[in-house]
Order: C-alpha cells, then structure tokens, then sequence
C-alpha cells in the first residue's frame, strides 16, 4: 500500500508555572498527576473545536515512573481529566528528553497516519521523586568501565564538559546565567509567558513554608530577577572542589508539567485548530555519558542534515539550559556567540526552572511565542541534552513566514 | 453587650473538647491581573475521614481570620475574599457534641447569635465575598457561604443539605433567612424541610447549582482553579452574575403552606423543628435579614432546650455510630468467609433474601424447595428484580448478567448446599417444618456452614435443639421490605458459638445491614413492643373505644402511621399470629384480640375499607365490643405505660443489652422517628418511665439536657 507522510503540526502547548522542589516549594503537596491533568485539561478549554474523542493518544514522559509518575501516566491522566474512555494513553521516558521524545514518537505516528491529533507532555515532581529515585544501575557499568562513574550525576558529567572545552570558562558561563535570568524576567514584563501557564491550585499545611491552606501558582517559583555576575561568584561548586558549576549557573531542581496539542495538519485545518508551528525533522543522538551535554550537537547535526538545511538557516533557537556550559558547548561548536538575540530569546530553565521530562514542551511552546512574534524567521530548533550521553533536536517551520509563498 | 469574642468565649469554656477548624488567610494573585486575593481555608487538622465542623473555638478562629482579611479589604490590599475547604470537605456544619453539652438556655444562645455574628461579617467586608463549595457541605457549613456574595460549587460534591431539621434544629446560622431570599421560598422548603425530613436527602454540586444555591459549577478536576478564574472574570467586571428575580407575593405564602403539608404528613405536628423552620421562613418574605437572625436565634435556643433536638442527636448517633459498632457482638476475627449461599423455600420472603444476598455478596445463591414449580418463581422473581434494576440503570449489563448467574435453582438440597457457607431457611413458620428442614440440610452441608433462620417468632435454641450441632445456627431476622429497612435481629442461640455469630454479623454488615444483637426471646425485640402496643389499642377497641378514637390516640408522637394502619400493612393474620405466640410465652401482658380473630377468619386484610381510615361496615358488623369508652388520652397513657413495661422486663430478661439497643431497633425497623429517640427518651421525658418504672431509662444528659 502506498502512503504519504502527512505534514506534523504544534497546535498548543501549555505548563505548569515550574516550582522549586523540596518542603517549601509550592508544590511540595500537590501530585504529580494533577500536575499534568491541569495541564490536559487547559489544553482542551483553549481549543473548544477540538473533539475530545478526536484525540487519538495522551503520550506523557516522566523519568521517574512510580508513586504518582507512574501507573502508566499518559492513560490514567487522560481518566483524570476527563478525556472519554475511547482515548489510549502511555508513559514515555527520555530522561530531560521525555517530552520531547512524547512529541516526536507521536508526531511520528501522526506522519505515519496512525493517529490525527494527540496530547504529548510530560512531568517531573522531583521533590516527591528526586532523581535517582528508585535506580539501581547495573554493576557491570562500573566492572567494565562502560561509563565513567561520574556519567551517573549531571554535575559532573557538566563539569567534565568545561574540561573537556577550557575555554568555556566559568565566567562564560556565569555570564550566560545572567543574561538568561534577565531575559525571562522581560519576557515576564512583556507578558510573553503568562498566557502560557496553567494556574494550579496548591495546599500548604506547613507554616514552615509560608501562608497555609490553599492558594494558587501562577508564575515559575525558581526566577531570580536581578542576579548579577558578582551574586554568582561566591556560589559553591557542589559537584567538584574549585569547580565551576553552581546553583547559578544550573538549572535548579523542580517540579512541574507541560503538555502539547499536535495534529496532522490537515486535520487541524478540517477542526480549524490554530497552527503554530510545522515539524520539519527531528533527530536524537548518544555521546559519551559522561559529556551528556554535549549532546546536543550531533543531534543538530542530523536534524539539519536529514531537513537539507544548514545552521545558518534557522533564525531561533530554544535550548534547554540544564547547565550554562552545555549551552555554550553547542553554541561555540556552531559558531553562535554566547548573547546571540536569536537564542533563548525569553531566558532559559537556569531562570524557569528544569522539571526534567516536561521540559522539552516548554521549548516548543516558548519558540511558538516567538514565530508568532517573528514573521520573518522561518525555521527554527528546540533542542536539548539528555542523560547517559544523548541530545535531541526538533526542527520548527514557522507557518507565520512572511515569505513561505505557498 | 457582649462582644462576640466574649460570647464565644464563654462558649468555648463549655466545650473544651472541641475539634477546633483553623481558618487559614493565605494569599495569591489572581489570573489575569485582577488583583492580590485572599482565599480562607476551613481545615480542622485531619483528613476527610474527620470532616471540618464549627464549634465555637472554631467560630473565634475564623472571627480572627476576618480580622484580618476585613482590615486588609479596608486598606484595599485585596479586590477580595474567598472561603473553601480541606480536600473532598468544604464544612459540614456545627460540632453535635458542643450542642449536646449545652445545659443553659444563654449558652444556646450564645452559639447561635456566635455564629451569626461571625458569618454575617462575611457579608459587610470593602470587597465581594466568595464560597467554593468544594466538597460537602451540611449545616452551617452551607450558612457559612450563604453570607458571601457569590458562590461556586464542584460537580464532585457528593453530599451538600441543610440536616437540621431531620435532628431537630433548625437551620440557625443564616440558613432560614438567607436561602429563601437568594432562590426563593419554594426552593428553600426543598431544601431546608423537605430533603431533611426526607431521611435528610443529599444535594450533589450539579443541582446545588441547578436550585441556584450555586452561581457557577466546576468539574472537581481544576475546581479551586477554574473558581478563582471565574472570581477573577467577575472582579474585573467580565461576567456579570444574573439571579433570577424572588416572587415575593403569594408564592411565598403557598410555599411556606406547602411546607406545612409537608411537615404535617411526616411528623404530624409533633416535632416542633421543621414548623418553627416555616415560621422563619414565612417571616422572611419581607427581606429584613437581622430581624430573620434574631428569629434563629430564639428558635435554636428552643430547640437545643427542647427534648426533641437531644433525642434527634441521641437517634442519629445510635444510627451512625452504634450501628456500626454493634454492642454484644464477638470479635470479627472469628467470622468465617461465606462465598455460597444457600436460601430454603422459595417464596417471596425467600426470594427477596437471594436477592438481596446476591447483590451484596456477589456469591452463588442457590434457592430449594419442594418442586420445580416454586423453585423456577423464585428464580424467576429475583432474576425479573434484577432486570428492573437494569432498566432503572441501578445495574450495568454486566453486572445484571453476572448477579443472575448467581442465582440458581435446584430441587436436590444434597448437591445444591454441599459447597454452602451459610444456608438461611425462610419456610412455613411452624416449629416441626423449621426443625425437618434444619435437620435436612444439616445432613449436606460442610460442617463449617452456618445455618440461618429468618423466624419472626419461634425459638431459635428449640429450632437448634434437634441438630448435631446446635453451635451453628442463629437467628437472622429481617423486616419487611427487606430491601427498604436497615434492621436485621441478630439473635443468639442458646447453643450459638461465637464464630458463627461473628460469621452472622459479618454478613449482615456486607449485606448493608443495621444489626443488632438479640436473646432468644420470644419475637424479638421490634415486634414484641409493637405487638403489646397494638394488643394494648385492640384491647380499648375490643372493651367498647370505638376502632377511630384508639387510631388517632398516638397521634401526637407523630409515628410513621397510626396503629390500625400499622395493622394493614403488616397483615391482620400476621399480627393475630405474632399475638398467638406472645400471648403464650406472656399470657398476663399479651391478650389475644378475637375481634382481630374473626377479621382474619373472614380474610379481611385491614379494618379500614381500603385506602381511607373509614372502619369497613364489614368489619364493625364482626366487632364484639364492651363498653367501656376510652379517650384518645387514656389509649395513649395505656399504649405507652405497656411499652415502657415491656421494654423495661426485656432489658431485665437482657434480650438486648441497653435501652439504646431497643431504640435503634424501633428506629431502623419500624421507622419510628428521631424526635422521640425511637421511643425511650420520649418515655422518659413524658414521665412514662418514672410512673412504669419508677425511674428514667436513661441519665440525664443522654437524650435530654444534662443537668
């Protein structure tokens, strides 16, 4: 039987404010699950014309799939939010990547015409699960010296990666940090993120924490506005003595979900569903673990290559910033200055926060943002690194270019 | 005048026991920009399983909370204030045991203009007020967010009423002024007298909205969420909230008229809540809510004083909370597992039994008898319930297919009870047959098995005497319709061991059941009071009272029906014969009625002609009577010194343990109502008890105003 890939397209996407993680973050009582039914549910609110039994999956990433993660996510949330019965669901792990790899695995399937619309997202309460939670690695990785042993914690494998390039220095990096805190704090005053964010309701009965009973996230609790070069200096390098990674120039630890529409686009023209952005290419690619963050660039790498396009082509980046130094790895490799205006135009997760598999639906919702703003930029990339060694990259069509001529 | 402080204060001093519900103030920023809001939540510290409650500590910890949200308002820090609840509970209204330690009548007082005071605040603040009802709601709970502007509800609310007037309260914090003013009157006697005196009939979140209660309902997923999105449309002026328009002219008087009929039909007149309820409401028409408050005021201070309210509170504990923990009965422990059922005769008690077991056991229920015929109409009747069941959507499919194939048939008792755990008989009530059938199946069954008997009035021990083993079988006795009434007399052999009680008990709790244990005593509890109270209205009608003077006599208690009605519905040849067996054991206190003797030899199924309390010229032809004419008066003073007499040599014979039991089964097996605590506070505050009895059934302070 013959058959035509159909044209991938975003629809929506939606989060959760991102909280810090740990006893006096505003999700510290909240689940998980709930989370990502906000976030469902919002979704389908913002876009009355989809059917709800038009949604023919509910993919949802989280890396630790127990307690609340777990119970086969993407359909028990789907219960939970009240999508009909008729919808499936499933949980999907990428580590950083999970949702992004919700979003690639299902669009896919959409090319492929296995479905026509589908919610991708993911979710991380790494306060009730922190990372590592539950593990238990194989003894042969050590025995066999398959990884170094430092593959097993981010920091390190960071930390490696400023030995690796000596002249992304600490500096560079803390510099980087900055900025992306300034950023996002304009974004916030220019209201280009709000209209994004599921408010969610949180109880406290902690007087530790702060006022107790209900209220209400409506902004990302980890932003620090007004972070200087001379605030970062002083922060401790956790993962090495002397090092150069801080909590400053880090992604922190963080709670929160994100989900996304996607369609074939035909499908979103027949609903009349808003078209936000088109899928060119997506690639993943593995690197040695312990450089995790470096991993970014192969995976551009092949996305460009399998596109037919160059570097030069796109106009926008959205990179995750899990560490200043992996950003500037895939920047300085493709040539990019560290302040370059097409990247991280809104700041990044050092500033949002880093909830790590709902993470890559943020990218994707914040580079819509931008295409809508951007008429003249025509392609544009999310990317990000992944544990043990991998990076994804997804490839954006803006359907706003001016100049598409079609 | 005291402050409010001062008089909760004084207040709380009586309860030191209380629960006490935080109010929390915390703060957020609501959607959109509209503006820094602060939402209170009422949470007493403990999960669901605790629902939130109101005493007065508590009214003090949210006066303190509206302090602060009332000064903040003020100083236009906040565009507003919102009140919600713990998980699943909103509040569910005053704490019954401050009310029961009330002595004085100013400390009644106290709680009710406390409560008043508090809440009515909600209504002055410089900024709109909000309810999130998120989860149930009762009582003052439901007041509490009247007082506030504007109301939203969750769809997952399952339970939210006004209960007062089913204890016998009226709703005092707000609710009989507030409610009819906001959805008008009739609606209001819905709620406040009709779904109360409906054995306290819940609302869900949908028609709390439906009625109007509610200006906005929200799916219980995001509800605090889309309710603060809603709050935020309606500050910033967005969504403008439309009431519809309260008739306040005629209307109002033929509801509150409607009321009356209603409360007359149910308590006729003799439980003085739901009338006091109408008055308020009646008063209500003309808008002045602070007089409507003082109203409440006057009318809870009664009430609580009132031996009605203290029996209401006394009957709902007995069904709430020693329903549950049945007094006498072995530790559960010792229950064996019961996966088959086996069910003797197949008649329609027998069938409505398998019925029943079926649904609440999900095991196999075979039903014997002595041919095909009866076994195939049993089968027949519980397989054509459970289709009604499907066609009133009560089952699904599967579930209907599933609970027919428990159900079977069979003539051969060997192969159809060889496998059973528990074999109930519910033959032809005669001792020989009831033994023959014990001793038959005996024969088959593992020797685990309990054997049940559904005997109204026949020796359990002398049905057991005959067995090899007499430890397994006890008394199982249910009321009619099995389906609609909770007791279940769980009697105890004089050979009954105590892990074939625990198994009978273990049954009856999944079967849903109120049970309570009993002596093997002559019928019981429920139908020896009811038969030495009818003996005692048929002795004044056999003696010369004419058949309507008797009938009325009890009226004002307000029962369910009246005694010649009583006698309809259980059947003239079952009382006469229930009469015949008591008259036996107790020859000196239960007569036998032969005027009721020829009204079932000419197969007459009541006096009345039916569907009228007119005496049948039939059956006046049949009556035999003296004459010597009571009044209504010296027939109630008869009926009720019988049953403080009888009730008193049962607790002495120790056919239950405590009046309390007595009173449980009256309520959950005849219906007797909640104003008269089933019927021994009643006694005791009428004075019956001491001039019967020489004293009260019970300490002051239970069922009564402590002294």
């Amino acid at each position: 039987m013959p058959r035509t890939a159909r044209d991938v397209v975003f629809v929506d996407g939606v989060r959760t404010p991102f909280g810090k993680a740990g006893p006096k973050g505003i999700y510290h009582e909240t689940r998980a699950d709930d989370l990502v039914v906000k976030c469902i549910r919002e979704l389908l609110r913002r876009n009355p014309d989809l059917p709800p039994e038009r949604i023919d999956e509910v993919a949802l990433a989280a890396t630790t799939q127990i307690g609340d993660q777990g119970l086969t996510l993407g359909r028990t949330a789907g219960i939970l939010a009240g999508l009909p019965q008729t919808v499936p669901g499933y949980s999907i792990d990428r580590m950083c990547a999970g949702a992004m790899t919700a979003v690639t695995t299902t669009a896919g399937s959409i090319a492929f015409g296995a479905y026509d619309v589908v919610v991708a997202g993911g979710v991380e309460h790494m306060g009730r699960h922190p990372m590592g939670e539950g593990v238990d690695p194989n003894p042969r990785f050590v025995s066999e010296k398959l990884v170094d042993q430092s593959a097993m914690f981010m920091g390190m494998t960071a930390e490696n990666l400023h030995d690796r390039f000596p002249h992304l220095t600490k500096a560079r990096a803390d510099a980087y940090a900055v900025a992306s805190q300034e950023k996002a704090a304009k974004a916030y005053a220019n209201g280009r993120i709000q209209s994004d964010l599921v408010p969610v309701s949180v109880r406290r009965t902690n007087p530790e924490a702060g006022e107790t009973g209900w209220g209400l996230a409506t902004a990302d609790e980890p932003m620090r506005p007004g972070t200087t070069l001379e605030s970062l200096a002083g922060l401790k390098t956790p993962f090495r003595a002397h090092g150069r990674v801080t909590p400053g120039n880090a992604a922190g630890l963080n709670d929160g979900a994100t989900a996304s529409l996607l369609a074939a686009e035909d499908v979103a023209r027949e609903l009349e569903l808003p078209v936000k952005m088109r899928l060119v290419s997506y690639s993943f690619a593995g690197v040695e673990p312990e450089v995790m963050g470096v991993g970014p660039v192969p995976s551009t790498e092949k996305a460009l290559a399998q596109a037919g396009l160059s570097i030069g082509d796109i106009g926008l980046f959205e990179v995750n910033e899990a560490f200043a130094v992996q950003v500037l790895a895939f920047l300085d490799h493709f040539g990019i200055a560290d302040d370059d205006p097409r990247v991280n135009q809104y700041g990044g997760a050092i500033a949002f926060g880093h909830p790590l598999a709902s993470s890559g639906v943020r990218l994707m919702t914040q580079l819509a943002r931008q295409f809508e703003e951007q008429p003249h930029v025509r392609y544009g990339l999310t990317t990000m690194c992944v544990g043990f060694g991998m990076g994804g990259t997804v490839i954006w069509e803006n359907p706003h270019f001016e100049g598409a001529g079609k | 005048m005291t402050t409010t402080q001062e008089l909760l204060k004084g207040a709380a001093d009586v309860f030191p026991d209380e629960v006490v519900t935080q109010a929390h103030v915390r703060h957020l920023d609501l959607p959109g920009g509209v503006g820094r809001f602060a939402l209170i939540t009422l949470d007493n510290g403990f999960d669901h399983t605790k629902p939130t409650t109101f005493g007065p500590q508590s009214l003090g910890e949210l006066d303190a909370a509206i302090d602060q949200v009332e000064a903040e308002a003020a100083a236009g820090d906040i565009v507003g204030v919102g009140l919600t609840g713990k998980p699943f509970i909103f509040a569910v209204g005053a704490d019954l045991k401050g009310v029961e330690v009330l002595k004085e009548r100013s400390d009644a007082e106290a709680i009710g203009k406390g409560g008043h005071d508090v809440f009515k605040r909600l209504s002055h603040l410089a900024v709109p007020t909000f309810a999130y009802y998120n989860g149930a709601a009762m009582g003052g709970g439901v007041e509490v967010g009247l007082h506030c502007t504007y109301r939203t509800v969750s769809q997952a609310v399952p339970a939210f009423s006004l209960p007062e007037v089913f204890l016998g309260l009226v709703p005092g914090w707000g609710g009989c002024v507030l409610l009819p003013n906001l959805i008008g009157p009739e609606r209001a006697v819905k709620v406040v007298i009709e779904n109360s005196m409906n054995q306290n009939k819940q609302l869900r979140g949908a028609q709390v909205h439906e009625l109007g209660i509610a200006d906005a309902l929200f799916e219980g997923a995001d509800f605090l969420e889309q309710s603060l999105h809603w709050t935020a449309a309606v500050l910033s002026g967005q969504l403008a909230v439309e009431r519809p328009e309260i008739d306040r002219g005629e209307a109002w008087d033929q509801a509150v008229a409607a009321g009356r009929a209603f409360a007359d039909a149910k308590v006729h007149g003799a439980a003085p809540a739901a009338y006091r309820a109408l008055d308020i409401i009646a008063a209500a028409k003309d808008g002045d809510l602070q007089a409507g408050f003082d109203a409440e005021d006057a009318a809870l201070a009664d009430l609580i004083m009132g031996g009605e309210l203290r029996s209401g509170i006394y009957a709902f504990n007995l069904v709430q909370k020693r329903a549950k923990r049945p007094a006498g009965a072995p530790d559960k422990s010792l229950a064996r597992p019961v996966t088959k059922v086996g069910v003797v005769g197949a008649g329609l008690m027998a069938s409505q039994l398998a019925l029943l077991f079926a649904r609440r056991l999900e095991v196999p229920v075979v039903l014997t008898d002595i041919d095909q015929e009866r076994v195939d109409k049993g089968v027949g009747y519980v397989h054509e319930e459970i289709d009604k069941l499907l066609l009133k959507g009560r089952v699904g499919q599967d579930k209907a297919n599933r609970l027919k194939a428990l159900v079977t048939g069979s003539l051969d008792k060997a192969a159809a009870f060889s496998d059973a755990d528990f074999v109930i008989e519910a033959v032809f009530e005669e001792m020989g047959v009831k033994q023959k059938v014990f001793a038959e199946v005996e024969a088959v069954v593992p020797a685990h098995a309990i054997l049940a008997t559904n005997t109204s009035s026949l020796s359990v021990t002398e049905m057991a005497s005959q067995l090899k083993h007499p430890e397994r079988v006890v008394g199982f006795h249910f009321f009619n319709p099995v389906a609609v009434l909770p007791l279940l007399e769980i009697v105890r052999a004089e050979q009954t061991d105590d892990a074939s009680l625990a198994t009978a008990f273990a049954v009856a709790k999944q079967l849903k059941k109120t049970a309570v244990l009993v002596k093997d005593a002559p019928a019981f509890v429920v139908n020896r009071i009811l038969t030495r109270f009818m003996g005692s209205v048929l002795g004044a009608i056999d003696e010369g009272t004419p058949v309507e003077v008797a009938d009325r006599a009890l009226a004002p208690l307000g029962l369910p029906m009246s005694p010649i009605v009583l006698l309809e519905l259980v059947g003239p040849a079952v009382a006469h014969h229930v009469a015949g067996t008591l008259h036996e054991a107790f020859p000196e206190r239960f007569g036998v009625s032969e005027n009721l003797g020829r009204v079932v030899e000419a197969g007459k199924r009541g006096l009345y002609q039916p569907g009228t309390t007119d005496l049948d010229p039939e059956v006046a032809a049949l009556f035999e009577t003296g004459d010597t004419v009571l009044s209504e008066e010296q027939v109630r003073e008869r009926a009720l010194a019988a049953i403080a007499e009888e009730i008193d040599l049962m607790l002495k014979e120790g056919v239950v343990a405590e009046a309390q039991d007595v009173d449980l089964c009256l309520i959950t097996g005849a219906g007797w109502p909640f104003h008269l605590g089933g019927i021994t506070p009643y006694l005791d505050r009428a004075g019956v008890s001491e001039r019967v009895r020489g004293a009260a059934f019970h300490a002051p302070g239970v069922a009564s105003v402590p002294r």
